[in-house]
């Protein structure tokens, strides 16, 4: 057999919001799977690797690049591929056998062959004696098993799994990962390759040959691994932890870059709405992680450790670790997490001091709480319709994650007795009492806003440059700087000038970035 | 504890957001009525009364007509079974036929179904000249358009909901359109088909017996059946035959239930979406003895014997389901322009020939005033029956649904009183009108709300029996009695079913006004002024301009309600108020 099985072509997909803004969730994604391997994607939620697997399945068709499969650019459905899902997917009002059997019917096995086919897939999963059971009538590993049985039995050429195990319980899926791998080992089935989608590191060491890990927002290839372990692998060697270390970082480190940066001090020095996005993290979430730190040795902890001893997944712990480097409770170095001074008095006071500690943090590393704190207390009513936010941030993001920023931004704001929201009627409402009115009795740093002229004679005499280099001096002191379509034109100075500015290019409603030039040109903030 | 679902079921009444081409959509409905109307008007049957059975009033006679009435009942089911899984499902999956068909659905569902009556009638009795069967269709196409709305809307829900994965997986198995038909679409929507059909049957009673009876252009035209049956028995004052009539009524409306709803309901329970077994089953004493039987494993046998020689062609004919990853952006733009501009110029022409149509009656254009001031005092009528109902029977349906046991043997009984057809106990009410000197201008209020206060109360059960129980423990653990226990726990907890009771109540009672605004008892006409009996008197008289504009400006009154009111109501319901 000649070329990979399925090859992946600078492939790019975005979704479209509501209002027509395309969201990028995977972007020159390249990648060449040949027949026999056994492949992992692995990745945070949002980092489109079950896209990815669909584009592989041609259930959805790429936004940009291609999918060849044998060479052949697939124009629909990949039927040359079965797939296993996290849910199962199984049709409750048929029998075992009967979901066994209808990928064979549909292709045209005759009933005899049928029947045999579908008996001995169903014996390979172990789930003999139980052909006439309903699905209902089975545990979740068991339905799985089902699952696996309706896939093999039409002997696909290559296997795509997403997430097949994240629905069952720890030791259902350690057993079933078990015996996926004797099976596949044991050459008891005809398909060879296999690509699975999953966020757990363990398992995509313990199963896979090859490992790809995948970047977020919007996704893209950031490792591509072999996996060097000789099977059969153990969990508890010194190789394995090793390679499950390393993937950690690899995993953890950009997400969690900008918010590793020293925080100066002073209001308003966090960061601005588009580089400092709210992780996905709750309040109790927050502040459980602070505790559990505050009772280990010196407050500190490596990631793999406390996600193991918690039974968490990356993709719940991450967002967690990020709410709290972003506070300024925490530290992240390599995988190290730490507790600041700060974290320490937040998860050892009660529950008004902690609140009123969580509330000067947000304000000051949080800009989305801090945008809508001083929106609210500059309106005149006290009030504000969520939608205003949701405006703005999608700007920086797109309709869903702006929706969820702002989720975020509620739940922080509430529980700080920031600001208070009403769900019916979609308003954001200042809070006339508790630590919300407090802190509005601090003076405020001085922050009119002042006009400055850049007068010059020619183009070239430096009014842009001086304008900018003003900027950056402002922003340094906390203001909040935006520079709206600022470009460098080719002169070496004012790009030096723009550098740490965010810049907002104006961007056409609907139209996208057109073209893809250099980062520049893309609707999104870059420093 | 007990929990039945509201009916119409969760969701049917989901719709998508009103757009401007809504309302083109529904002038191109009335355009359809209004091109059956002229093939009708100019037909011109002779019309022989001889023709139509003489019905006679004697009880010997009433097992006869009972099962035509019947045979009428189950060919319109047939029907509207039929129409829902094909129209539901080219709404589902055709994107563009989409923003026209349900729209389309929703205008069609507040069509008065009997002020068509007269339309029908002509219609098909030019399609059959000279035989019964004319009104036989007539009759069953009345009965079919007041059962195939609900379903067809449960079942379109049922496909747009449907599981992405169970979509897939179905994909890169290489499912057929037809395969895929019967094996995931109509299963996943199984439950909510015999739901909402066991209830529009229900409700369809009432416009069976309405439709076997009915005065076109000064001729009378009678179908044997229960419902003419008990007419004739009115009209010549009868009363003893009358309740005959209803005595008949009730044994069909229970064998039909336990001989053929109660064990389809406990049959389709195995399409259940959920993974789970659920607790509470409904179950049904006739499929228990049905599957100890032997014939389910003949009819399984039959079945798996024919099943894959079908499926095999069908299958090949129809194709595998399945989308192409290739599209292209500009010609599929230009293909929906075009389809706009042929809509567009489809509806505009139609409107205005309508509006022609009209125009061309004795009063012009002014009939349409004249149909909106009638049809306000016909709207005041419905309100009070939707506020009068629901003060008396919500009390009543949280008490009922608190109660299990009660609720248990009671909310059969109250599926009896929806379903059955409130005309017959008109002429007692009509007894007492005239004995008290009471006007039917405000008697017809107390007649519409016969047959609509049932579903408030059905719903309203529904709703209390499946609020939690912790719930109310926890009210009375902190002691909230009394106001605020129904204004803060009762009242919102049953809100959605109510919702959907009074919305189902509310298009009834305007059905209703139909027959309950002019009413003929022992050479009495009691006339009230107002919509109802405006499109009687214009059937009665074949004035065909009149009918148009009397259906128009009840659909108009019942669509804008709906947009209004109901569909607001509707969706704080689900969101604010909703349990799940």
């Amino acid at each position: 057999m000649n070329g990979p099985l399925i090859s992946v072509q600078a492939l790019g997909k975005s979704f479209s919001s509501a209002d027509g803004h395309p969201v990028p969730v995977l972007d020159d994604i390249t990648l060449d799977v040949d027949e026999g391997e056994f492949v992992a994607l692995l990745g945070r939620s949002g980092s489109g690797k079950s896209t990815l697997l669909r584009c592989i399945a041609g259930l959805i068709a790429p936004s940009e690049g291609e999918v060849l499969f044998r060479g052949q650019r697939l124009a629909g459905t990949n039927r040359d591929t079965t797939m296993v899902f996290q849910t199962f997917a199984l049709l409750p009002w048929l029998t075992v056998q009967q979901n066994v059997e209808i990928g064979l019917e549909a292709r045209r096995v005759a009933p005899a062959q049928r029947t045999e086919r579908a008996l001995r897939a169903i014996d390979l999963v172990g789930l003999d004696g139980y052909e006439s059971a309903y699905p209902k009538e089975l545990s979740g590993g068991m339905r799985q098993r089902v699952g696996f049985a309706r896939a093999l039995v039409v002997e696909p050429a290559a296997l795509l799994m997403d997430e097949p195990f994240s629905a069952l319980d720890v030791l259902t899926s350690e057993n079933l990962r078990g015996e996926l791998l004797e099976l596949w080992e044991g050459q008891r089935f005809p398909t060879k390759t296999m690509v699975m989608v999953t966020h757990n590191i363990e398992e995509a060491v313990l199963l896979a040959d090859r490992i790809l890990v995948l970047g977020t927002n919007p996704g893209r290839i950031r490792a591509d691994m072999r996996n060097p372990l000789a099977r059969p692998r153990r969990r508890r060697t010194q190789g394995f932890e090793e390679l499950v270390d390393r993937i950690y970082r690899m995993m953890t480190q950009r997400d969690s870059a900008p918010a590793t940066a020293p925080a100066r001090p002073g209001a308003g020095s966090g960061g601005t709405l588009g580089d400092s996005p709210l992780p996905q993290a709750t309040v109790d979430g927050v502040s459980g992680l602070a505790e559990v730190l505050l009772g280990r040795h010196d407050g500190a902890a490596d990631l793999p450790d406390l996600a193991d001893n918690l039974g968490l997944e990356v993709d719940d712990l991450l967002p967690l670790v990020d709410a709290l480097v972003l506070l300024g409770f925490a530290g992240l170095r390599g995988e190290r997490l730490t507790l600041s001074h700060h974290g320490k008095i937040f998860a050892g006071a009660s529950i008004q001091d902690s609140k009123e500690i969580f509330a000067r943090a947000a304000l000051d590393h949080a800009p989305l709480v801090r945008t809508i704190y001083r929106a609210l207390r500059g309106s005149l009513d006290g009030n504000l319709p969520a939608g205003f936010f949701t405006d703005i941030l999608r700007t920086h993001a797109g309709e869903d994650e702006a929706a969820r920023q702002l989720d975020v931004a509620v739940n922080w704001g509430r529980y700080a007795e920031l600001y208070a929201y009403d769900a019916a009627r979609g308003q954001i409402i200042r809070e006339e009492h508790g630590i919300g009115a407090t802190l509005a009795d601090r003076p405020e740093p001085a922050r009119r806003g002042t006009l400055h002229l850049y007068l010059g004679a020619a183009p070239g005499s430096g009014k842009t440059f001086t304008m900018l280099r003003d900027g950056r001096a402002l922003r340094d002191h906390g203001e909040d700087v935006v520079v709206g379509f600022a470009q460098a034109r080719d002169r070496p100075r004012t790009a030096e000038a723009i550098r740490g500015l965010e810049i907002v290019p104006a961007c056409p409603r609907g139209d996208g970035p057109r073209r893809r030039a250099g980062p520049q040109a893309r609707c999104s903030p870059r420093r | 504890m007990a929990v039945t679902p509201t009916f119409p079921s969760r969701g049917s009444l989901r719709r998508l957001r009103f757009r401007p081409l809504d309302a083109v959509v529904g002038a191109g409905v009335f355009l359809l009525i209004y091109a059956v109307v002229r093939v009708g008007a100019s037909a011109h049957v002779p019309i022989r009364p001889g023709q139509a059975s003489a019905i006679s009033t004697s009880p010997s006679r009433l097992p006869y007509y009972a099962a035509r009435s019947l045979l009428r009942m189950f060919v319109a089911l047939f029907f509207a079974y039929t129409f829902s899984l094909g129209y539901a499902y080219v709404a589902a999956r055709n994107r563009r036929a989409r923003r026209v068909m349900i729209p389309a659905l929703d205008i069609l569902q507040s069509v008065p179904v009997l002020g068509f009556l007269a339309v029908t009638v002509t219609f098909f009795l030019a399609l059959f000249p000279g035989s019964e069967l004319g009104l036989e269709a007539a009759s069953v196409f009345a009965v079919f358009t007041s059962q195939a709305w609900n379903i067809t809307f449960s079942f379109y829900h049922s496909l747009v909901t449907q599981s992405g994965e169970l979509d897939e997986a179905s994909r890169l198995m290489g499912l057929s359109r037809w395969k895929r038909f019967w094996s995931i679409d109509v299963p996943g929507g199984a439950i909510g088909l015999v739901w909402n059909g066991m209830m529009s049957f229900g409700g369809s009673w009432f416009f069976l017996t309405a439709s076997e009876l009915i005065i076109v252009g000064g001729h009378r035209y009678t179908l044997p059946g229960v419902g003419s049956y008990v007419e004739v028995a009115v009209e010549q004052g009868q009363l003893g035959h009358v309740v005959w009539g209803i005595v008949t009524m009730i044994v069909m409306i229970l064998a039909v239930n336990v001989v053929f709803w109660r064990p389809l309901v406990a049959y389709v329970e195995r399409f259940r979406l959920e993974q789970t077994e659920s607790s509470q089953k409904p179950r049904s004493v006739v499929l228990d003895a049905l599957r100890r039987s032997s014939w389910p494993v003949l009819a399984g046998r039959t079945r798996r014997a024919i099943a894959e020689p079908v499926n095999q062609l069908m299958g090949a004919a129809t194709g595998i389901d399945d989308r192409s990853l290739v599209s292209h952006a500009a010609r599929r733009r230009a293909a929906d322009v075009a389809f706009a501009a042929v809509v567009a110029a489809v509806l505009g022409f139609g409107l205005y020939s309508m509006l022609a149509y009209i125009a061309a009656g004795q009063q012009g254009l002014g009939v349409l005033g004249q149909a909106f001031g009638l049809g306000f005092l016909t709207f005041l009528r419905v309100a009070v029956v939707v506020a009068v109902s629901s003060v008396i029977w919500v009390p009543v349906g949280v008490w009922i649904g608190f109660n299990p046991r009660v609720a248990q043997y009671l909310q059969p009984v109250v599926q009896v009183f929806a379903s059955f057809p409130a005309n017959f106990i008109f002429p007692f009410a009509i007894v007492l009108f005239l004995d008290i000197g009471l006007s039917l201008n405000y008697g017809s209020i107390l007649l519409m709300a016969l047959g609509t206060q049932w579903y408030i109360l059905f719903n309203v059960i529904a709703g209390a029996s499946a609020v939690p129980s912790d719930m109310r423990e926890a009210m009375d653990n902190l002691a909230v009695h009394g106001r605020e226990r129904w204004r803060r726990m009762i009242l919102p907890a049953v809100f959605p079913a109510y919702v959907t009771g009074a919305i189902t109540a509310a298009g009834g009672a305007w059905n209703a006004s139909i027959v309950a605004e002019i009413v003929i008892y022992n050479r009495h006409v009691l006339v009230a002024r107002g919509l109802g009996s405006f499109i009687s008197q214009a059937t009665a008289s074949n004035n065909f301009h009149e009918i148009i504009a009397g259906i128009l400006v009840m659909a108009v009154y019942v669509t804008g309600l709906n947009a209004l009111l109901w569909r607001r109501l509707y969706s704080i319901a689900e969101s604010k108020y909703a349990l799940a």
